[in-house]
């Protein structure tokens, strides 16, 4: 049946260009939204330093990434960063405790209005950038060493016999499987364990949660230690699945605010549901439909150009678009999150 | 002497004094109310007993201790609950969570607890797995007030308890409320509802400019004719 091998063939094509990386990308979108979320529900504040702090992870766990494999460790078919996550934790919450020790607790306790920490992280933010440059520099940086395709395109085109090829990367497996055990433990934590409710608490109605004899301080600390958490893991996945360079973390702060403000900020479910509406906007807008239709229609309907919507240069401005409409027409988002 | 006593306390929020000389006291098992006409300073007397108000004069004792330096989480831990007039239960999470996270300082077991504040409010058992913000004004009064009592208070502070719910469920919240006293607390409420509060009142106390007017039993501030001409309306 030559009808239905054009279908596949087309399937195979969408998901191998927009499904695959959409769902990666996604992952890491959410992971960082998360992030983002967090901290503006229980600190709030919008954190701009957030891009800024998944770099910093990222760094730290590359320098113990190439440590280790100065060292001789290894741990294929997985990344050696895999192995250097902890430690870069680690080192990225000491650091963001110490950011919001010196920067946050002094506006915190002088109580002062939200714009005004927004704009304090903004000064974190580009301090972090400069410690990030002065360290391991503003160029490309590749660290991912573990096998590189789980299935690969010829692979998948002799086991069915299409003509178009499905490639799956280990790092996209990885980031999928990462993102999934990190959501799970996190709601994990906020809906059943003692500390999470205590954040919950907290978040909802700070007077109330004092009142029940909720430490702030403990609050505040293990807030940003999840959050650094978050953005250290976040971090290493896009690093692995694309590379890593400072600046394209400091760019990837619109699309993190947008997927939380999308799913309604404060709000952990918003905040991956978010990721991935992010993700997928982007990618399927920016992708060229041309070969999918060949495939599935009839030769006298095909367009003449690439039938790509949005060139990938500008693919920043979907981002940009999804952040104007939700704020104009739903403020709250999709999971009634706060109004900013 | 009675158990929780603020003694000519005088005192606002940093500007002017609020508060002039003004003595409040709750023994337990009994149930203080304080009324008095819109700015006299109700809910800011009950306040500086809870330590978030700056006190120029005056102390605060509770059970014979001086308590006027304690910050309001030490004071909890104190035993004195609060439930404040508005935003007093955490709306995004269920009526369970609610009554766990009053009893957050507690490290003992919480169940039995749990269990007397259903009996007291059965309608709570039925709806405890829902989000208290999605209750009714009532409801959420009784999540509000099972959640200050988790801590096993000696002292339960009321801040308008019965404000914007009907007639009927604030007779009923008054039931509750007398039911709690029965079991050895001390009640200290402010209450929009003069007459209703003072009849289920042991003590009141008529406050005006931040200073006591009246102080006597609920029962004799209601026969009182000056008390019902200027404060009752009638």
């Amino acid at each position: 049946m030559p009808e239905s091998m054009e279908i596949l063939n087309a399937l195979t094509l969408f998901a191998n260009f927009v499904l695959v990386p959409g769902l990666a990308y996604g992952s890491q979108l959410a992971l960082g939204a998360l992030g983002v979320t967090l901290v503006f529900g229980i600190l709030r504040f919008a954190n701009f330093a957030h891009g800024d702090l998944m770099a910093f992870g990222t760094m730290v766990t590359i320098l113990v990434t190439w440590w280790l494999q100065s060292m001789g460790v290894s741990i294929s078919p997985l990344p050696t960063a895999l192995l250097a996550l902890p430690i870069g934790i680690l080192v990225t919450a000491i650091f963001s405790i110490l950011v919001d020790r010196s920067v946050f607790r002094f506006y915190r306790i002088k109580k002062s209005a939200p714009v005004i920490l927004t704009i304090a992280s903004i000064g974190v933010m580009f301090m972090m950038n400069a410690i990030v440059r002065f360290v391991i520099g503003p160029n490309d940086q590749q660290f991912y060493d573990g096998d590189k395709f789980l299935l690969g395109a010829r692979e998948f085109k002799k086991m069915t016999g299409l003509d178009e090829g499905l490639s799956i990367r280990y790092t996209q497996v990885l980031t999928l499987a990462v993102t999934i055990l990190v959501v799970i433990a996190l709601f994990w934590f906020l809906q059943r364990s003692r500390t999470g409710k205590a954040m919950r608490a907290f978040s909802d109605n700070e007077n109330l949660a004092l009142l029940s004899g909720i430490n702030p301080d403990r609050v505040v600390l293990i807030t940003w230690i999840i959050a650094a958490a978050l953005a250290t893991t976040a971090g290493v996945l896009y690093g692995m699945d694309k590379s890593f360079k400072p600046f394209t973390y400091f760019q990837l702060l619109l699309p993190i605010f947008a997927a939380a403000i999308v799913g309604g900020i404060g709000h952990p479910v918003g905040a991956v549901v978010g990721g991935y509406v992010v993700a997928f906007s982007e990618v399927m807008v920016t992708y060229a439909y041309k070969k999918v239709f060949i495939y599935i229609f009839p030769e006298n309907w095909q367009p003449d150009g690439l039938a790509q919507l949005l060139s990938t240069d500008y693919k920043f401005a979907v981002s940009f678009i999804i952040l104007v409409v939700v704020l104009l027409i739903r403020p709250t988002g999709l999971f009634k999150g706060k109004v900013i | 002497m009675s158990y929780l006593i603020g003694e000519n306390i005088t005192g606002g929020y940093g500007g002017m004094d609020i508060l002039n000389d003004l003595t409040i006291s709750v023994d337990k098992g009994e149930i203080a109310v304080i009324v008095g006409p819109n700015g006299a300073g109700k809910s800011t007397a009950m306040k500086a007993l809870l330590g978030m108000l700056d006190l120029r004069k005056g102390k605060v004792l509770l059970g014979g201790k001086d308590i006027t330096n304690l910050t309001p989480q030490a004071r909890v831990g104190e035993g004195i609950a609060f439930v404040p007039q508005t935003q007093n239960v955490f709306t995004s999470m269920t009526v369970q969570e609610n009554l766990e996270m009053g009893a957050f300082l507690r490290c003992d077991d919480i169940t039995e607890t749990m269990e007397q504040i259903y009996e007291l409010f059965p309608i709570l058992k039925t709806k405890r797995k829902q989000a208290a913000g999605e209750l009714s004004g009532g409801q959420r009064q009784q999540v509000a007030v099972g959640r200050a009592m988790m801590t096993q208070p000696s002292v339960l502070m009321l801040d308008e308890p019965t404000a914007g719910v009907s007639p009927i469920v604030m007779d009923e919240l008054f039931d509750r409320i007398i039911e709690v006293r029965n079991t050895g607390v001390a009640v200290l409420m402010v209450e929009q509802n003069a007459r209703q509060a003072l009849e289920i009142a042991d003590r009141g106390y008529v406050l005006v400019t931040g200073s006591n007017r009246f102080t006597d039993t609920g029962a004799a501030l209601l026969a009182d004719p000056e008390v019902r001409k200027s404060f009752l309306g009638g």
